[in-house]
């Protein structure tokens, strides 16, 4: 057991913040390390450290015991530490193989070997199980999830000795985090230490092998045996409280309750067919299925952000326009979309901007802002959800990821919709939190908002929803009750098709 | 989290938020200020009659043509967009302004027809730009070539006297020791600061910039949105051309020529982002007055023009680097340069799968991307 990489005392002081407090980590090789933490506890600043994005204030990088810098992101790759970031960092306009070698693309004497990188982006695609993306395709034209895999295989293409994964598994459905950790696995298997940051205690019980703790940017515990841990005690150690992860309790929906939301005979061509449901006033329903099952497009079909070639949805028994989100809004639907960076956030401004965006009228006259009853709801929101750090007029991109995920669904906190849209609300999202946002979505539930959930967690949609709609291929195959039916038999049914 | 230390927090940030409202209204952009400030420093210097009033009124005058349309061009580039005719429609709104038939119904008819000619001709880069789904560089690059073709063929290439002394004093008046040209400009600034930072017309504009596909996503129309931006700086740069034309007493398909160049070039200074989402009204002020306190100490000292012009873009290349370090100086000391190039592709290029799959209507990118830039590097 050699230790491959030591971090000894880093500091990390961001304008006004801590974001590192003195940590310590201690990485062997061949090993699976988890790193646990709150958000905004530290972590992907820490792993920002390794891969050389941000310079530590002070402290020590020990690389097979001897000191090294880490000043560049080059400098990181040089020494074998291969980062995959929490957002995506790829370029959309570029193919899938000149994504995955960018900045050190195959050549000879000046001509790039395209061949060898076609070939070799089409082995890691299928070692990752992603046969069926083609090294020639655009990446922008992938899913968020497809383009996940993409900087894995990236990763994988690198000679690494430690690989850097900072919640690589929010965007990925279950059969897909099952390949994440078969390659891990390979990774390991070939004396490669693998960093693993996630917020999903079944996770870490499954592949790792020793686990450090972050809280406020220090090192509360440090190289845990995962055997010899119990979930309560890293809870207690990540939030010094303990958490009561259970969902909250359904109420009843009545049987009168009014039909606010129905879908009906939706249609898109290769995403998703004949979809129909409703959703009734204070009903919770979730949609489970595998990640490119066609959830999300069902949502954006709803709401109008893309357009479905044929079917109807009506709110309140009126028709909405397809292709027209500011019209849902208007009638009192809302969407918190999947991918927060791209489809959600204004990056450089304020929180409190990106909190206000969709309610505007509501904190104007005439056209004119009344900021101050904008700011005391922000800053309301920022209480409720638990945002950190608590400045409303910080820039959202200094918030780590799981703090702006609540920013996401803040948004239409406040607006107040009168059905609510969620793709993968809870993702990046710590333990205690989440269960302050369960409660939220259900508080909003009984005040008579329908709420429309999706899920890659499947024990989450059969926790938190009244109703589950199972989604494969596109088409709504069978709809239970979700205290009648269990994880195992959901993922029976999802399966079943993929199987074949 | 209902720990005794988040109730402490819950009064704190509210308090601190609420106090600071009222401290900050105006921000002023620091390094143009500065700029400008080291300029008349220099200016001061050289020459004893730069500092004298009548010099700053004349400085004020002439700087509010440039001005007003960087105001519309401030707007415009927040929004990440960008509207290269408006020194052509300053053209236009002149000649059209001070066509004899125009003329006949006096100095009510030539503002209404100058400023309508404006509105119109913004409008129409505004449906090329958000409906006609045109990048806003070739849309209006190519408004900028047929509004001075048509100037052309209006005037038949010869200046147009502006007989109607109403409308000529627009240009020579005084109110209260101010030239009117100083007091339109003053108007305008200030309306254009109310709107950009007061109304929910200037968040939607910052939003867009910032992040078109979550502007649409939280339900605002970007169309209509962009349409009246494009409208707006149509109307500016009428407001200019009829202070130009006015105290020139004529118009000419000849006037206005690369003033687009000199408004963008001052809202940069200024600080706004060229990729759009940032920028303030006072700073893209500071950059007017900043290029008009160098013309004038040109002047002041007789230097030729080809010198000038090399100094203007010396600040231009200086202010704007200048800028950029200060933005990067905290990322680059923790060898964190990678991140704003992101940018560039956060707000642009980057598109998701529903944008680029959707060929129907909305979801397509309307402006396209600009200025798109891309890097790897290093995101959250
Ligand atoms: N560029 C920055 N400027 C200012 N503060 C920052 C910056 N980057 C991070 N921070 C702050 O540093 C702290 C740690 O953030 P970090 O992103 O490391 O958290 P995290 O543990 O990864 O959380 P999450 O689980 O939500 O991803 C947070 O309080 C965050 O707001
Ligand atoms: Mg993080």
């Amino acid at each position: 057991m050699t230790t491959l990489l030591s971090v000894r005392g880093a500091v990390k002081q961001f304008a006004g913040v801590r974001a590192l407090d003195s940590v310590d980590l201690d990485v062997i090789a061949g090993e699976v390390h988890c790193l646990l933490g709150q958000n905004g506890a530290g972590k992907s600043t820490l792993i920002k450290v390794l891969a050389g994005a941000h310079e530590p204030d002070s402290g020590e990088l020990l690389l097979d015991g001897r000191p090294v810098r880490i000043p560049d992101p080059r400098a990181a790759l040089d020494l074998g530490i291969v980062t995959i970031y929490q957002e995506l960092d790829v370029v959309p306009g570029l193919r899938v193989y000149e994504n995955v070698f960018l900045g050190h693309e195959l050549a000879r004497a000046g001509w790039e070997q395209r061949r060898r990188m076609r070939a070799a982006t089409t082995d890691a695609l299928v070692r990752l199980g992603h046969p069926e993306i083609a090294p020639d395709a655009e990446l922008g034209d992938l899913s968020p999830a497809g383009q996940q895999v993409v900087c894995m295989a990236r990763a994988l293409l690198r000679e690494a000795r430690l690989v850097v994964m900072d919640e690589p598994s929010a965007a990925l459905a279950s059969h897909e985090v099952a390949n994440l950790f078969r390659v891990i696995g390979e990774l390991t298997a070939a004396g490669i230490a693998v960093i693993y940051i996630t917020h999903r205690l079944a996770e870490i019980r499954q592949i790792g092998d020793r686990v450090t703790v972050l809280k406020d940017g220090r090192t509360v515990s440090h190289g845990l045996d995962i055997n010899a841990t119990s979930d309560e005690t890293l809870v207690r150690l990540m939030t010094g409280r303990d958490v009561a992860n259970t969902f909250p309790p359904r109420r009843v929906v009545a049987e009168n309750a009014p039909e606010l939301l129905r879908v009906e005979r939706l249609n898109r061509a290769g995403s998703f067919a004949d979809v129909s449901f409703s959703i009734r006033a204070g009903e919770i329903v979730g949609l489970a299925g595998l990640v490119g099952s066609g959830r999300s497009e069902i949502l954006g079909s709803i709401y109008g952000a893309i357009h479905p070639d044929s079917g109807e949805v009506t709110l309140d028994g009126q028709p909405l326009r397809p292709g027209d989100p500011a019209m849902a809004v208007r009638r009192g639907l809302g969407l918190a979309p999947e991918e927060r960076k791209s489809q959600a956030l204004l990056l450089d401004q304020a929180v409190y901007r990106n909190l206000s965006l969709a309610s505007l009228e509501r904190f104007a006259t005439a056209g004119v802002m009344n900021r101050r009853r904008e700011m005391t709801e922000a800053v309301a929101k920022i209480q409720s959800l638990g945002v950190r750090p608590t400045e409303p007029r910080q820039s959202i991109r200094q918030l780590s990821g799981g703090n702006q995920q609540k920013v996401v669904v803040g948004r239409w906190l406040v607006r107040e919709c009168r059905v609510l849209l969620l793709d993968e609300p809870t993702r990046g999202v710590d333990v205690g939190a989440r269960a302050d946002l369960y409660a939220l979505i259900r508080q909003l539930a009984d005040t008579g908002v329908g709420i429309l959930l999706v899920s890659s967690e499947i024990p989450e949609v059969l926790g938190l929803a009244d109703r589950v709609l199972i989604v494969r291929q596109g088409r709504v195959i069978a709809e239970c009750a979700a205290d009648e039916t269990d994880e195992e038999q959901v993922l029976s049914l999802l399966m079943k098709g993929s199987a074949l | 989290m209902k720990t005794a230390e988040t109730t402490v927090a819950r009064a704190h940030p509210a308090l601190v938020a609420l106090q600071r409202i009222k401290h900050r209204s105006v921000a002023v952009p620091k390094g143009p200020a500065l700029v400008l400030v080291v300029l008349v420093v220099v200016g001061t210097l050289l020459s004893p009659y730069f500092a004298t009033w009548s010099n700053v009124l004349t400085m004020l005058t002439s700087a509010s043509v440039i001005g007003i349309i960087s105001v519309g061009m401030t707007f415009v580039i927040i929004s990440a967009g960008i509207d290269l005719s408006v020194g052509a429609l300053v053209a236009l709104v002149a000649v059209v302004a001070t066509m004899d038939s125009v003329q006949q119904g006096g100095w009510a008819l030539m503002i209404a027809v100058a400023l309508a000619t404006g509105l119109g001709a913004g409008l129409v880069n505004g449906l090329l730009v958000a409906y006609g789904h045109l990048v806003p560089f070739i849309a209006t690059l190519a408004m900028l070539a047929s509004a001075r073709g048509v100037a052309e063929l209006i005037s038949g290439g010869t200046p147009q006297t502006s007989l109607d002394e109403t409308f000529n004093q627009i240009g020579s008046a005084k109110p209260f020791g101010i030239p009117l040209p100083v007091w339109v400009f003053a108007a305008v600034v200030v309306v254009g600061w109310f709107l950009l930072n007061r109304t929910t017309f200037g968040r939607r504009t910052f939003a867009l910039g910032g992040n078109r596909e979550a502007t649409r996503l939280a339900g605002i129309k970007i169309r209509k949105h962009i349409l009246i931006l494009y409208t707006l700086s149509g109307l500016t740069a009428a407001i200019a051309s009829v202070l130009l034309t006015a105290r020139l007493t004529s118009g000419s398909n000849a006037v206005g020529t690369l003033y687009e160049l000199d408004a963008i070039a001052a809202v940069i200074i200024g600080g706004t982002l060229l990729a759009g989402g940032r920028g303030t009204i006072a700073g893209s002020v500071l950059g007017v007055l900043i290029f008009t306190v160098i013309t004038n100490i040109f002047v002041l000292k007789n230097l030729e023009t080809d010198v000038q012009n090399i100094a203007k873009g010396v600040i231009i290349a200086g202010a704007v680097l200048l800028q950029r370090r200060r933005q990067n100086a905290p990322e680059r000391a923790q060898g964190h340069h990678n991140e704003q190039r992101n940018d560039g592709y956060d707000n642009f290029s980057r598109t998701n799968g529903w944008a680029v799959s959707d060929k129907a209507g909305d979801a397509r990118r309307v402006g396209g991307p600009r200025c798109g830039r891309v890097g790897v590097g290093v995101h959250q």
